[in-house]
């Protein structure tokens, strides 16, 4: 498994190199926007990673609740980390794509403002690990998770119906899509997700580790009012 | 563009801002196990 | 189930009576209240059309930040009095504590909205062109929509550092989608210019999902704490 870890981390980095070259010189200039479009080869295959890891984080909660396992708990916090910088990649780069594109940086439309809801609560779950004391706060953050993951489907159909209600332009709106345009998308998606993948090992195992020097800490302090006595 | 390369560039700023503050976290961990090898 | 019920009266009556006969934190939140509605007004001062239009918005703000106020003292009597261990050791279902601390919330932001609503509508000269009674009901069901949350972030929060920032930090991302069904129910029903149903479909919803979760959930939470 260790040696694993760098092999992986190398393919990674060679897919990120090679998925950086198609997307600035090898994929066709788009009529409409010029070149400022290849921004979504970063911007959309890391909202799909941020996803990924926002259902895994999902999973592992309701895994925590149900059996306490600790690793599921490291699961938890990594999948949240990664996702929550997945996710300040999709908020950044949204805008800078849509400034020049369609000269506003922002709007509530269903994409952007779902994906901001999810950046809050993610990162208000984050704060809630990081000021509660005491053991049991894997609990309640699994429970917080849970319910930010159920509160998304209502995030999504309650922008969905107001801007049905109050439409405006659709940024990224539709269109066909080039066929050369959607293989670069999918290998910087797989790409990133390798990416994300290694960055989430890593944090598990430093959630991992950290949990086992807190254990022995406890242990330490139990012995010392021990030996004291 | 320039809003193209200020993407990419501030794409990878928050990843390797990220992977620091892993790093960091990983020393603050190491030595804590130093101290706890040295009782 | 006569036995959980009997207990969940059991404790809304005796919050309401505790309450009542101390009023400390209900007079504060109450003038609390108030001083929202003057200052929003003060900020933002539309013609009689605009005010139609965006009064929803200002008044459901309002409404969330007085409700902030009044769920974060849900638990604080049971921390000042240790009463949660005891409720923790006792056989009684975890449930109906929670029910009871949500009904009393209900009530009293209801009481805070009850005041508020109409120094809104004198400061903004609000009249509904649509039916008026909707109003209520979108009330309540905006009400609970906060308030079950809000109670059940309330002990998420009890063993939080910076407990009171806590739970607005919890509670704001995920009632978004409640805050907008009630603005835009709300300013339907003001400006009479679209159908405010998908929102109260959309608001009941949300109240029975986080209901059931909050009730499926509390236990371990209270446990956890």
């Amino acid at each position: 498994m260790k040696r694993a870890f760098p092999i992986f981390a190398v393919l990674t980095a060679a897919l990120l190199a090679y998925g950086l070259y198609q997307a600035l010189w090898v994929a066709p200039t788009d009529r409409l926007q010029g070149d400022v479009y290849r921004i979504i080869y970063y911007h959309v295959p890391s909202a799909w990673t941020m996803f990924s890891f926002f259902a895994l984080n999902f999973v592992s909660s309701i895994v925590y609740l149900i059996r306490r396992n600790p690793r599921a708990d490291a699961v938890a916090v990594a999948s949240a980390e990664v996702g929550v910088v997945f996710n300040t990649v999709v908020l950044v780069t949204g805008p800078l794509w849509a400034r020049p594109v369609w000269g506003i940086w922002w709007t509530w439309d269903i994409r952007l403002t779902s994906t901001l809801v999810l950046w809050l609560i993610y990162v208000s779950y984050l704060l809630l690990r990081r000021f509660s004391s005491g053991g049991q706060m894997p609990v309640l953050a699994a429970a917080l998770a849970v319910f930010g993951a159920l509160d998304m489907p209502l995030v999504y159909f309650s922008i969905w119906f107001f801007r049905t209600q109050h439409p405006q332009p659709v940024i990224g709106g539709g269109g066909s899509i080039d066929p050369r345009m959607l293989q670069v998308w999918l290998l910087n998606w797989i790409a990133f997700q390798c990416f994300g993948l290694l960055v989430f090992a890593a944090r598990y195992r430093l959630e991992v580790l950290s949990q086992e020097v807190e254990e022995m800490q406890a242990l330490e302090s139990l012995l010392e009012v021990r030996g004291s006595r | 563009m320039s809003y193209l390369y200020a993407a990419y560039i501030i794409t990878w700023a928050i990843h390797i801002a990220y992977l620091s503050s892993l790093a960091r976290r990983y020393a603050r961990l190491r030595r804590e196990i130093q101290e706890l090898k040295r009782h | 189930m006569t036995g959980s019920a009997g207990l969940t009266r059991a404790t809304l009556l005796k919050d309401l009576r505790l309450e009542w006969r101390s009023k400390d934190a209900t007079n504060a939140m109450l003038f609390f209240a108030l001083l929202v509605v003057v200052i929003f007004s003060f900020s933002f001062d539309p013609t009689a059309e605009e005010s139609r239009r965006i009064a929803g918005g200002l008044i459901w703000v309002a409404f969330l930040f007085a409700s902030v106020v009044a769920l974060n003292q849900t638990w604080a009597r049971e921390l000042r009095n240790q009463v949660l261990d005891a409720y923790r050791v006792s056989p009684a279902p975890p449930n109906s504590l929670f029910l009871a601390k949500v009904f009393g919330n209900f009530l009293f932001v209801t009481v805070l909205e009850a005041l508020m609503t109409p120094l809104f509508a004198v400061f903004y000269n609000l009249r509904a062109i649509g039916p008026a009674y909707q109003l209520l009901v979108v009330a309540g069901l905006g009400t609970w929509a906060l308030v079950v949350n809000g109670t059940f972030f309330a002990a998420i929060s009890l063993r939080t550092r910076s407990r009171e920032i806590m739970l607005p930090l919890l509670l704001f991302p995920i009632s978004i989608p409640a805050l907008l069904a009630m603005v835009e129910a709300t300013s339907a029903i003001l400006t009479g210019e679209f159908s405010a149903k998908f929102w109260v479909v959309l608001l009941v919803t949300y109240d029975l999902v986080f209901t059931m979760a909050s009730l499926f959930l509390f236990e371990r939470v209270l446990h956890a704490e």
